[in-house]
């Protein structure tokens, strides 16, 4: 578990629900003198037109062992399939990494978040079946991970497991679908210059019922 | 090249212009093709869009994917430099505790400020708009009407390129034939939209913003803007023939390179760089303006920031575009013998009526916008269409529960994938993982829509800012305190807000991941939180109950101008960029006719 020290069940709940409170889809609202690092970010000047890689900004976090068991969630949250490469082939465990080392809140958030998640599953293979997460076959990574895929559903002793599983699946995602292979995947094809804008072609109006 | 250091500062200007953007950005415009000698002073750095706009750059590229952070908090890639809700250093402060009655303040420490993030919705406020407390008796009139703005509306959209249409609609003017652009094609959203609103009374028509949808005809619009000058005229043209037609990619809010989009250091600021009348000085913090004996304005004092000396600058003219907030602290900062509660505040009015705009959103999502076939839908770089204000009868009979009006607008299509793009899927996915949330995340990209309300807030006596007592910024400028509080207009306002867009959502087929916030103030947007910022020294008739006459022009200091959002006695739901633009030149107009009268 590196430095962090271990927390209770109600601690874990407290900072599980106020990461969950935060969405990933609005931007965010930190205002007046309620933010303070300390640990600097990119700042509020950063080069725009420079290329980022983890590791640049700030020292990384994962321990082999945390970087093993991450690389096989987020690949059974994204496994390869006919259309696209898995989470990991793509840097998604790279980029979890630069997440949770980042200095500001939402990602210290995340940090406790993920870090004790990723031990807790691990804990919980260890529990059920005396092998880390990584090395159990798909079926056993899959019965740990229906328990806390969905926490309206997730037994008590699964909510907190479930808050992890939830927010690690949002930044697989995150991490995948913006990278050259998930914009593939999603098959979103803009961002390139065009002469003009000729709006929708016929087949995407009957798809919409609105031809 | 007109970019200076406060040691090539010349020893008295005709004007001295405090702010660069949409307000300072139009007077420095407006003053230096009429042969005006300007100081244009601007807080933050320079910043060259055409350089530094990060156009097809992609999340990957970026530190965590883009998303959003304190240092840049709509996301790493919007345009905004030094600046957001905070500013490390220069802080402001709350007279409350409670949440609901917090201001957000956006500010944006560069050339050009928030004119070169801003969504580029560009509005005319509509003949109700100006005389509201006549036609339901709350808030203020403007000392001016429709037809005193319309000829400077027609020219700011004819200088900036504004894309619409006409349509007819009540309080929603059109322009005259020849000065919009045409608007962009409808995306497959939009038309989703425009079918289903049009049954339940909601007009849907082609936003108005201020992106080239062709160039703009550098031929013919010059001498309209500026007949029988004909050096204006060559330079407006050059300026024009610089900027290129949208090319249908990346996002306004990154900036534009290629200055299809308006921002002032791209539209406003080269013509006025390039007439020679024109000083530069960034990074120059103003804090408090000068007089002299006879009560007229001299000069700003001001701290370059970058050696951190104070200097004075002299004018015979000073006008003030800082934003709402910084024009009213410099105002307050400029205390003296004479103006013991500060400049122009003889009303006691400088602060008072602050306002931002009524904000609430609901996303839907929906089955006919599934599984797609992949289009390139970026567009505009921002919202093709809106819904202005349709309910304006059934308001003045009293049947709403609130006074004033809003607009949709609404936000949906195959955007670029980013890191929230699949996020947050579980009430639709029921939890999907492995292959079964690869196949879920295509077939939900690009099905949802996101429909926000822009509505009016009326002034009242619980929002303004005041000089707090005790804090000041890293310069040792005492920093703005806000006092904040909807009145039951705004709230009830956007609980319609959210039972029209359910409403909607529902009659397109869709589905929404809570229900509608029908409670209005936990429904509402927190104040400043749409970065409308306007008012804080309204305009009026009467100097006891206002801070500056029609012109712009402090009562107190007749050589003292206001050319940003602060003198907005109203905000209409339109967002106030295009009406700022629009009254700064009208401003700048009697100023320089004034000077001429040698009555400043």
């Amino acid at each position: 578990m590196s430095s962090l020290p271990p927390i209770d069940r109600r601690t874990a709940l407290k900072w599980v629900l106020a990461a969950a409170s935060t969405t990933a889809l609005s931007p965010r609202f930190t205002r007046g003198a309620e933010w303070s690092v300390a640990r600097p970010g990119y700042g509020s000047d950063p080069d725009l037109l420079k290329d980022y890689q983890p590791g640049d900004l700030w020292p990384l976090t994962f321990s082999a062992a945390q970087r093993r068991t991450a690389t096989a969630l987020c690949d059974v949250i994204i496994p390869a399939d006919a259309q696209s490469p898995s989470a990991s082939a793509v840097g998604v465990v790279a980029f979890l990494d630069e997440w949770v080392s980042a200095p500001y809140p939402d990602q210290v958030a995340d940090r406790t978040t993920v870090l004790q998640g990723l031990a807790w599953i691990d804990a919980e293979a260890q529990r059920r079946f005396r092998q880390d997460f990584a090395s159990l076959d798909a079926a056993r990574q899959a019965a740990i991970c229906d328990d806390i895929c969905l926490a309206s559903r997730a037994r008590l002793e699964f909510q907190v497991a479930a808050q992890f599983f939830a927010r690690f699946r949002d930044l697989t995602a995150g991490g995948f679908y913006t990278t050259p292979a998930g914009i593939k995947d999603l098959r979103y094809v803009g961002n390139v210059a065009l002469a003009s804008y000729e709006g929708p072609p016929p087949e995407v109006l009957r798809h919409a019922g609105l031809a | 090249m007109p970019l200076i250091t406060p040691a090539q500062l010349q020893k008295n200007y005709d004007v001295i212009i405090v702010g660069s953007g949409a307000g300072g950005g139009q007077t420095a415009y407006t003053l230096t093709l009429e042969g005006v000698k300007v100081l244009l002073l601007e807080a933050g750095r320079n910043y060259v869009p055409e350089k530094e706009t990060p156009m097809f750059q992609t999340p990957h590229q970026a530190p965590l994917r883009g998303a959003g952070t304190p240092d840049k908090p709509f996301g790493f890639y919007d345009s905004t430099v030094d600046g957001g809700w905070t500013v490390p250093g220069e802080p402001y402060t709350s007279a409350s505790t409670q949440k609901e009655r917090e201001f957000w303040w956006w500010r944006a420490r560069m050339l050009g400020g928030r004119t070169n993030h801003w969504g580029r919705y560009s509005f005319r406020n509509g003949p109700y708009d100006f005389k509201p407390r006549s036609r339901d008796g709350l808030g203020f009139d403007w000392p001016i009407g429709y037809a005193d703005l319309a000829p400077y509306y027609d020219k700011v959209e004819m200088l900036i390129g504004v894309y619409g249409d006409n349509h007819g609609l009540e309080n929603t003017p059109d322009s005259p034939a020849g000065v919009l652009l045409p608007p962009p094609k409808p995306r497959v959203s939009d038309l989703l939209v425009r079918k289903h609103a049009r049954p339940l009374g909601l007009p849907v028509v082609a936003a108005h913003r201020a992106v080239l949808t062709r160039r703009l005809d550098a031929e013919n619009l010059p001498a309209k803007l500026h007949p029988g000058n004909s050096r204006a005229q060559r330079l407006v043209r050059e300026a024009m023939e610089g900027r290129a037609a949208c090319f249908w990619a990346t996002e306004c809010g990154r900036g534009c390179s290629i200055r299809a989009a308006y921002q002032s250091p791209t539209v406003h600021l080269p013509p006025a760089m390039a007439s020679g009348n024109l000083d530069l000085l960034t990074n120059a913090m103003a804090r408090e303006v000068t007089t002299n004996a006879a009560g007229k304005a001299t000069g700003i004092v001001f701290i370059d920031k970058t050696t951190g000396l104070e200097h004075r600058a002299a004018a015979r003219v000073v006008v003030l575009a800082a934003s709402s907030g910084e024009t009213v602290r410099l105002l307050l900062n400029s205390k003296s013998a004479r103006f013991p509660q500060g400049l122009a505040n003889s009303s006691g009015l400088v602060g008072k009526y602050l306002m931002d705009t009524v904000g609430s959103s609901l996303v839907g999502q929906f089955p006919a916008l599934e599984n797609l076939p992949p289009h390139n839908e970026d567009g505009a770089g921002g919202e093709h269409m809106y819904a202005p204000w349709w309910l304006y009868r059934e308001q003045l009979a009293g049947k709403l529960g609130f006074a004033r009006g809003y607009h949709i607008e609404f936000w949906g299509g195959r955007r670029m994938p980013n890191f929230g793009t699949a996020a947050g899927l579980e009430w639709i996915t029921g939890g999907s993982y492995g292959r079964k949330f690869k196949e879920d995340a295509r077939r939900y990209y690009g099905s949802f829509i996101g429909f926000a309300g822009r509505g009016e807030m009326i002034p009242n006596a619980d929002s303004y800012c005041d000089l707090d007592p005790a804090k000041r910024d890293k310069w040792g400028i005492p920093v703005l305190r806000f006092h904040w509080k909807w009145s039951d207009h705004e709230t009830r306002q956007a609980a319609h807000m959210q039972r029209t867009f359910a409403e909607l959502i529902q009659a397109m087929g869709g589905r929404t991941r809570t229900p509608p916030q029908l409670d209005g103030a936990k429904a509402i947007a927190p104040g400043g939180l749409i970065i409308h910022e306007v008012g804080g020294a309204i305009m009026g008739a009467d100097p006891a109950t206002s801070v500056t006459n029609q012109w712009s022009q402090t009562w107190d200091v007749p050589n003292l101008f206001l050319t940003d959002g602060a003198p907005f006695p109203s905000n209409a739901d339109k967002n106030p960029t295009l009406t700022i633009m629009a009254q700064a030149w009208r401003a700048a107009d009697h100023l320089v006719s004034e000077l001429k009268k040698q009555n400043l």
